[in-house]
């Protein structure tokens, strides 16, 4: 189980950094979106995958119980990442519209020509 | 109206946990939770986290009341400072203060922990917002406090409070997105053209950086265990878990990209030129400073003896930074770029004191990130008030400065020099420190340590003197300007320079705690005690 977790894992980093290397915004962020969801996996796969219950409190304590933090580990970060996310199609968005390119390559208004300073005083 | 306060009080009290307690049975917590009450100064831990956050969300529910969000935010922030003076009161008698979260016991729960070199560091994030609030209402226009300015500023000191404070890795990586998230909301406000372009590049690139935090913890939790940071330490020291290098390479790639250390520089000047000034202040003086500030708690403390693999790495990492970095400012005709190089610059030398991998240059880093705090906040401010009293800042329109207003002019020399770690400012002692430490280390990290320092020193005294002569000194062409109105503004620098000076002078303020602080990095053993040692 944890191999095929771990080949899913590695598949999923190809495809996001693969992604990440093209020039246009929408495909990084696809990118980082299918970068995130690696991590969650990779983070659910840390935690030792069994075929067990879901721990619920009580007095049951033999039970092989699912390791749970990795659970609350995955939450937070899907949480952040659907944030983040959502945060960046807008910005990406936003950019379109006021830069009239996607292409980060052609994103250059932060990072103009250098001027020639004078050269005396 | 009485009876139904009493109403509600009876049943907050029955929700309560103790009420709670009292009812259920006989599970016996006392292994996994704290029973007794927290010591009343360690809630000092959490004040300089909660208090912004509280403000951030208040100033939110108040954001159609413009007019108070300034005046409110002051409050927040002097009391902030005002707890983090306690704090680090309290941590220097005490030592490391910990505090756990639900009163769940670590290593089960989050725990906020801070030793020396955490309270000094939010005493100084605490004190910059301050003095940048300062700054910051006059530099912001009616629409973005409606859009809540003050709200994402105070939540930009909660987070960076919070990665300074907190003793749990995956905390810490939540931390650094609150503080992100902030930033980005900073960074977009105003929605000019050039700020869409910056935030894309900043917005992308520190997320990449931030997950690639996320799958060194993940992968630091698949080995050893725990999230707790003094759990870890303690995992990692003992011999048979040697953790892979993969993991700690990760934890370099992600933190020196957060710090905007040569080769991954790139992101830092391309955006933070673009915000309002006072936000870009912001960002340049403590952003970056959390990267190299994981770097030291986690490759130093937390990896120990195993993660000084990594340290000649970033000691290389560190002297390409500073020399290029101060290059990369030399090339630089537009004065906020290149400010924003020197912050890149910075961040190298305070890499090389990591490097050096001695307590030495360590103390010396902590001294040098504190320093550099200061300076580049202070940087980018003088610049955006000369700015605002001549239009526009480039190396090649000369602007005349001087002769509007000489103290911006002087104060501009002032950070300038500081940055550059001529005496009597700040920058001299960590400086010193560091080529001190870099000579006391031997080999061939010294002298390229000691070479590095000093030649970033020059090459920025170098940037510093060329902007001052064209920008400043050199009388304007065309007719004159007239001169904007600055008191309010000059306000804020004069106290930024009066601290710069100050820790010039008195350096021992800081390097006793940062030597207290690299100590405590180098030898944890009260920072394990105070978080491990509540179980018995």
């Amino acid at each position: 189980m944890e191999t095929i977790f771990c080949v899913l894992v590695g598949i999923f980093f190809a495809a996001g950094i693969y992604l990440m290397l093209s020039p246009r915004f929408v495909r990084i962020l696809l990118g980082i979106s299918i970068f995130g969801n690696a991590v969650n996996l990779l983070i659910f796969t840390t935690g030792r995958l069994t075929e067990a219950a879901p721990p619920v409190l009580g007095s049951a304590a033999a039970w092989r119980a699912a390791n749970p933090l990795p659970q609350a580990l995955i939450l937070t970060a899907i949480v952040i990442a659907f944030s983040f996310f959502a945060f960046l199609l807008v910005l990406a968005y936003r950019a379109y519209e006021s830069l009239d390119t996607d292409d980060v390559d052609e994103m250059r208004l932060a990072e103009p020509k250098p001027v020639r300073p004078p050269l005396g005083y | 109206m009485v009876p139904r306060f009493a109403f509600l009080l009876a049943g907050l009290f029955a929700l309560s946990p103790s009420a709670a307690l009292a009812a259920s049975d006989a599970v016996d917590k006392a292994d996994a939770m704290l029973t007794g009450a927290t010591p009343l100064f360690a809630w000092l831990v959490v004040v300089p986290i909660v208090l912004p956050l509280l403000g951030a969300g208040v100033l939110l529910a108040l954001r159609s009341k413009p007019q108070i969000q300034a005046g409110a935010t002051l409050f927040i922030l002097a009391l902030t400072t005002l707890g983090a003076i306690g704090l680090n009161a309290a941590v220097a008698i005490n030592g490391p203060i910990m505090m756990a979260m639900g009163n769940w016991l670590p290593p089960f729960g989050i725990v906020v922990t801070i030793d020396q070199l955490g309270a000094l560091l939010v005493l100084v994030t605490s004190l910059v917002g301050l003095i940048g609030l300062g700054y910051a209402r006059f530099d912001t226009d009616e629409d973005s406090v409606q859009f809540g300015f003050y709200s994402f500023y105070l939540l930009l000191i909660t987070g960076v409070n919070g990665s300074f404070s907190t003793g749990d890795i995956f905390n810490l990586y939540v931390w650094f997105e609150v503080f992100l998230i902030a930033s980005f909301g900073l960074l977009i406000m105003g929605g000019r053209r050039i700020q869409m372009d910056g935030a894309v590049k900043y917005g992308v690139l520190n997320l990449i950086a931030t997950t690639i935090f996320l799958i060194a913890v993940a992968a630091l939790y698949g080995v050893t265990g725990t999230l707790n940071m003094a759990d870890i330490r303690t995992v990692l020291a003992s011999a048979d878990v040697a953790p892979p290098m993969a993991i700690g390479a990760l934890f370099v790639l992600g933190f020196v990209m957060k710090a905007a250390a040569f080769p991954l520089h790139f992101w830092l000047p391309a955006s933070y030129h673009t915000p309002r000034i006072v936000v870009a202040a912001l960002f340049a003086g403590l952003l970056t400073k959390v990267g190299v500030y994981a770097l030291l708690r986690i490759v130093v403390m937390l990896f120990g003896t195993a993660g000084s693999v990594f340290l000649p790495l970033i000691g290389v990492l560190g002297v390409l930074t500073a020399v290029l970095g101060a290059l990369g400012a030399l090339a630089q005709t537009d004065l906020r770029r290149m400010a924003a190089f020197l912050v890149v610059s910075g961040i190298g030398v305070a890499l090389i004191g990591i490097g050096l991998g001695s307590e030495a240059g360590y103390a010396g880093a902590i001294v040098y990130m504190v320093h550099s705090i200061f300076a580049m906040t202070a940087l980018f401010l003088v610049i955006g008030l000369c700015e605002r009293l001549t239009g526009s800042l480039s190396l090649a329109m000369p602007g005349g400065i001087y002769t509007v207003n000489g103290l911006a002019a002087a104060l501009f020399l002032i950070f300038g020099f500081a940055a550059a770690g001529l005496p009597p400012f700040s920058g001299f002692w960590p400086k010193l420190m560091l080529i001190q430490a870099s000579l006391a280390t031997g080999g061939t990290m010294a002298i390229a340590g000691a070479v590095g320092v000093i030649l970033s020193g020059f090459l920025t005294t170098i940037v510093i003197g060329r902007a001052w002569a064209l920008t400043f000194l050199k009388p304007a062409e065309g007719p004159e300007r007239p001169a904007g109105d600055a008191a309010g503004l000059s306000a804020p620098l004069v106290l930024l320079a009066a601290i710069i000076i100050g820790l010039g002078i008195v350096p021992m303020l800081v390097i006793a705690p940062a030597e207290e602080g690299a100590r405590g990095l180098i030898d944890p053993s009260s920072y394990i005690e105070t978080v491990l040692g509540q179980e018995g």
